[in-house]
This record gives C-alpha cells, sequence and structure tokens, in this order.
C-alpha cells in the first residue's frame, strides 16, 4: 500500500488524575481509518468524545494522553508542538459539535465565524475569504447566503445553526472530520436533512469521518463501519449493516435496549453489566 | 424553536411611530426617575433631626431673627408644597444657596464635581487598563501562577485602608523621593493661570497649551488616582477573572480551538468579547462609586472635590448644599447607567431589540 491510512491509532489511553486517583477515560483503543465513515458508539462516558478530543489534541487539562501510535496521513500526532497542533486543526481535521446554540459565538455574526477559519489557515484578502464563506454557505444549502452571512447565531433555527457549523468547520477542507453527535440537538425533522448535506460533503470531498452518536439507527444506516465503546474500551468493531449480528453481549444488550416501534414490548430490556468485559 | 420557519427576527420594515414612542417611553421612564431622586432627597433633607433654620443664622440668633428666617425659608408652609416649590427651583437651575460658600450651590457644584471627575476617571483608566488584562490572564491561567499573583495583589487592593495608603504614599512618593507633588490639585504658584472653562485642570491646561500647568497637574493627580485606581483595579481584575472563567468553559471557545485558534486567540477573540456586557456593568458600577467622591482620599489629599464638599456641608447642616451634591451623585448614577444599557447594545447583538 503506497499510502498511508488517514488515521492511526495504537494503544490510546486518556486518563484525568483526580482525588480518587487516576480516571481512565479511554482505555488502549486501538482503531485505523481510511477516506471512510467510522461510526463510533458507547453510552455517555464511554469514552467515544474523548477519543475525538484526543485526535485533535485537545483533551482538557489535566488530561493525559498517551499512545503507541497515533497519526494523521503518516504525520506523527505524538510529537507536534502547540503550533503545528494549530496549523492542523481546521485544516486536515476538525470537528462538528453537538449543539450549534452552544458551539457558536453568540456575539459574532455568521459570516465572520465562518471566514475566520479560512483566514486562519490561507492568506487571503477579506474579500477572498468572503467569497469563500458564501461559496461554502451555498454548499450547505443555505438559501439567501448573502442575508444569512449577517446574521448573529440567535437569529438562525437549530438546523440552520448546525449547517453553519459545518460550513465553519469545513471551509478549509480537511481530510478528516469528527462529528460528535451532530445532530442529536437538532428536531427529527431537520436531523435527516442535515445528516445528508453532511454525507454528501464527506462524499464529494473524499474525506474521512468519524461520526460518534449514542444512536444506532442513525450510525448503522449511516457508517461504513463501527466501533463499539464501553467503559473507554473498544470491545467490537464491525461493518455497519452487520451491526445486527454483533457478537460482544454488550452490543446485543445495546440493541436489544432500543426501543421499537415495529414490535410491542411491555418493558424496555437493561443492559446488565458484566464486570468481564473490562478486563 | 425550529419549525417551520427557517429564519427569526430578519428586519421587517419598522413603522416610524414605534421608533418615536419608544424613545418616548425611555425619555418618560428616565424623567421618573429624576422624580424619585428629588423626592426621596428632599424626604430625607426635611426629615432628619437637623434645623436648617439653625444652620442659617447661628446658635445666638435672637427669637425674632429666627422667626424671621424660618416664614423666609417657607418652612412654615405643608412638606408637600415646601417640596413643589423645591422642584418649580430645581427645574429652573436654583438649587439654593449654601450656607457654608454663601455661593449658589450650582456654582459650588461645577466647581467641585470636575475635581472628583477628573481624579475618577484617571482612576478608572488606570483600573481598566491594567485589571482587565490582569483578570484575563488570571482567568485563562486558572490555579497557575499568574493567577496567584493577580489575587495577592488584588487582596492587597482592598484590605489595605485607603487613608493609610495615602499617607504612606504621600510620605514615600512626595515626601522622601519628590517623585510626584503633595496634596492639593497644583502647586500654589500655578494657581489662577488657566482660566476655568470645564474645570478639569488636564483639559483647561491642555485648551490653552500651558504644558507647565498640565504637568503640575498630573503630578498632583498621579498619587490619589493611583491609589484610588489600585482599588478599582482590584475589584476590576477579581471580576474579570471570574467571567472569563465562565466563558472559558463554553463549547464555542472550544469550536475557536478546531478551528485553528491559538489558545490566547481564543481567549481574546471570542471569549472576552462575550464578557464585555458584564465587564461593563463593572466598571460602571466602579466608576459611578468613584463620581460620588471619595471622601478618605479627598481628605488624605486635600482634593477638593465633590465627596469632600458633601461631606463639609453635612457636618454644618447645610441642607441645600447636601440636597444639591445628593442629586447630583443621583444624576451621575443615572448617567452611567444610561451609557452603559447604551454599551451593552453595542457589545451584545442579543441584547438589540428587533
Amino acid at each position: 500500500m503506497s499510502e498511508p491510512p488517514l488515521i492511526e491509532v495504537e494503544d490510546l489511553n486518556v486518563s484525568f488524575p483526580g482525588r480518587g486517583g487516576l480516571t481512565r477515560a479511554v482505555r488502549g483503543a486501538s482503531f485505523s481509518l481510511g477516506r471512510e465513515r467510522l461510526g463510533i458508539v458507547g453510552e455517555s462516558g464511554s469514552g467515544k468524545s474523548t477519543t475525538g478530543w484526543a485526535l485533535l489534541g485537545l483533551v482538557p487539562r489535566p488530561g493525559i494522553v498517551t499512545a503507541r501510535r497515533m497519526s494523521l496521513s503518516g504525520t506523527d500526532l505524538l510529537s507536534l508542538g502547540e503550533s503545528d497542533w494549530q496549523s492542523l486543526r481546521g485544516r486536515r481535521m476538525s470537528m462538528v459539535m453537538q449543539d450549534p446554540k452552544y458551539s457558536l459565538n453568540p456575539v459574532l455574526r455568521v459570516g465572520r465565524q465562518i471566514q475566520e477559519t479560512y483566514r486562519l489557515h490561507h492568506r487571503s484578502s477579506a474579500a477572498e475569504a468572503r467569497r469563500h464563506a458564501l461559496a461554502m454557505l451555498e454548499a450547505v444549502r443555505i438559501r439567501d447566503a448573502d442575508q444569512v452571512f449577517h446574521l448573529y447565531p440567535h437569529q438562525l433555527s437549530g438546523g440552520m445553526g448546525q449547517r453553519v457549523m459545518i460550513a465553519m468547520m469545513l471551509i478549509a477542507e480537511p481530510d478528516l472530520l469528527i462529528a460528535d453527535e451532530p445532530t442529536s440537538a437538532l428536531d427529527v425533522t431537520v436531523q435527516n436533512q442535515v445528516l445528508r448535506i453532511l454525507d454528501d460533503l464527506v462524499t464529494v470531498r473524499g474525506m474521512g469521518l468519524i461520526f460518534i452518536s449514542h444512536n444506532l439507527t442513525i450510525v448503522s444506516s449511516f457508517c461504513d463501519r463501527v466501533l463499539v465503546m464501553y467503559g473507554g474500551r473498544i470491545v467490537e468493531e464491525c461493518k455497519a449493516d452487520e451491526l445486527d449480528r454483533a457478537k460482544h453481549p454488550y452490543t446485543r444488550a445495546l440493541i436489544r435496549a432500543a426501543p421499537s416501534l415495529a414490535s410491542y414490548q411491555p418493558e424496555l430490556s437493561v443492559v446488565v453489566r458484566d464486570p468481564e468485559w473490562l478486563a | 424553536m425550529a419549525g417551520g420557519t427557517e429564519m427569526k427576527g430578519l428586519a421587517a420594515g419598522r413603522p416610524a411611530f414605534a421608533v418615536v414612542r419608544r424613545f418616548a417611553a425611555f425619555l418618560g421612564s428616565l424623567l421618573l426617575t429624576f422624580l424619585g431622586l428629588t423626592a426621596v432627597t428632599f424626604g430625607i433633607g426635611r426629615f432628619i433631626p437637623v434645623d436648617p433654620v439653625l444652620a442659617v443664622v447661628g446658635d445666638h440668633a435672637t427669637r425674632a431673627v429666627y422667626d424671621k428666617t424660618y416664614l423666609a425659608m417657607g418652612l412654615d408652609r405643608p412638606v408637600p408644597v415646601q417640596y413643589l416649590i423645591y422642584l418649580r427651583k430645581l427645574v429652573s437651575g436654583d438649587f439654593g444657596q449654601s450656607v457654608m460658600t454663601s455661593r449658589p450651590v450650582l456654582s459650588d457644584l461645577m466647581q467641585f464635581f470636575p475635581a472628583t471627575f477628573e481624579l475618577a476617571t484617571i482612576a478608572t483608566l488606570i483600573g481598566v487598563i491594567i485589571g482587565v488584562p490582569a483578570g484575563v490572564t488570571a482567568g485563562a491561567l486558572k490555579g497557575r501562577w499568574p493567577d496567584h499573583l493577580v489575587r495577592i495583589v488584588g487582596l492587597f487592593g482592598y484590605s489595605m485602608p485607603v487613608f493609610w495608603l495615602g499617607l504612606v504614599g504621600l510620605f514615600v512618593f512626595y515626601g522622601k523621593l519628590g517623585w510626584v507633588s503633595g496634596p492639593g490639585r497644583l502647586d500654589v504658584a500655578y494657581d489662577d493661570i488657566v482660566t476655568s472653562r470645564t474645570g478639569i485642570i488636564l483639559v483647561d491646561s491642555l485648551i490653552e497649551g500651558e504644558w507647565a500647568v498640565f504637568r503640575n497637574a498630573i503630578a498632583h493627580l498621579i498619587l490619589p488616582a493611583g491609589i484610588l485606581g489600585y482599588f478599582s483595579l482590584a475589584y476590576i481584575a477579581r471580576m474579570t477573572r471570574s467571567f472569563m472563567i465562565e466563558q472559558l468553559s463554553q463549547e464555542y471557545v472550544v469550536a475557536a480551538r478546531v478551528k485553528g485558534r491559538s489558545f490566547w486567540g481564543a481567549v481574546w477573540h471570542h471569549a472576552f468579547p462575550n464578557i464585555m456586557v458584564a465587564l461593563i456593568t463593572v466598571i460602571g458600577l466602579s466608576y459611578a462609586s468613584l463620581l460620588e467622591g471619595a471622601v478618605l482620599t479627598e481628605t488624605v489629599f486635600a482634593w477638593p472635590g465633590l465627596g469632600l464638599y458633601i461631606t463639609h456641608s453635612l457636618f454644618n447642616a447645610d441642607m441645600n448644599a447636601v440636597l444639591g451634591g445628593t442629586l447630583m451623585v443621583g444624576a451621575v448614577f443615572i448617567g452611567v447607567n444610561l451609557l452603559c444599557d447604551l454599551l451593552y447594545k453595542i457589545f451584545d447583538p442579543r441584547l438589540r431589540t428587533q
């Protein structure tokens, strides 16, 4: 193989020192990613978001990140200095966060926030950055891009805000996008719309996507491959369309716990945990 | 939210009369505030156990003189009528005579307030220029040494009594080192060189190009302004720090980092604009409280300001002067509040009415 995979992670550990000793958020996670869509599922606190932050070098203080190997297209991420990280973030990998209500800066105009990403990574005139930002707004299918450009985040609906977020994070054309529950704060009706836009952009630009979610249905229909995390460990890896044939008891329990409209369940099943899973 | 419409709050055509109505409502509320202010100050002035007649005629006046003055001051009328008369005079700019200076209270205020204004403004500038960056740095580096440094310097700031700090400052910088000038606003040699246009010596001397006077005024101002500035610095830095810590935990700050912003870029370009509203409130409050006159500082530095004027008037039961001074303080507070309200809308788009 000539081209190294987009992401290679070997034995990633993230832990947070605290009063009761180390809290280990991610324990020995290993995976790799090409230009494909990888889903990471698991319940809250299973380490899926932390894995994303570790890839971006943004694990909050005082978190400790160690790995045997962590690289982006062959670039060793473990030995990067702060300024290297800065030229990498936004430009080569980026992240769409959960709720545009909180992840867009409330006092800056939408257009300025989109332009900012572009100007951080390209030497360009204001007019050029503006042109790119407008084109990006159109790429996320916002009509009246000219008008939206001058709005503030509180003047946008949730679906529109998330599309602005996507525009802001993709304008510098990164190779990898991490989407951390990008639709869970949205109305069900706009969820699909936003997912479709995300899907189109990722496909057209040939990007790699890490899709973090706790929604098994969305992940299995949207991604190529799925990692299941539990207690900071990757307990199962499988093709998305084979998720219903998953072997690990935790994955099976997760699937069983999801309510279904097709069949009547008088009681939802609860995940019964086995300490063996973390051994 | 969300639902059918995609966009909320796109500017629709606004009828002109709505603007007029909003402005009228604003003026009305302003007027009401002032009316309330006069009622309260007048009420306090009439109900405190001070004999205003005695303050005018002195202890040894005869009964006849006392009664004549009592009638002349209109004190035989019912209190509401006295209030209305007081209001009518206020409207025509008549605050009454000061017993202490035997001048109209208004001209006294015009003379004393600029001195306080000058001191408070320079002090606030010092507090903002040093306090805000110090607070931002402390908040961004929470728990590390710059944070501790700012906290210790601030703690010293608000635990030292101002008169002590003033006296020690005079002793060291004026008495021993001779770096600054002593009490008062100017050396005697520089008095009456510039005519008083604004009453603010720094401004007046600049207008006339009298650099020697300007320099002398600075030399007098720097120590009291520095000490008051230190206090407001301590307060502003502490508040800025906590505003900053709150904002830095917000998701948009992380989003800025994801885009490729440096840590300090995210702090100053993203978090900082979001603390502006809270910061303006704090700065406004601290400025307004300095504008009402810092009695202790003005006493130590023989600074002829509003605080000194009101305090002396109180000691002499000079009610017209006290009421005038209190009204002035109230007006200053209302003015600063108005200014803050205006600034809020500039810095936070969510507060602009649609």
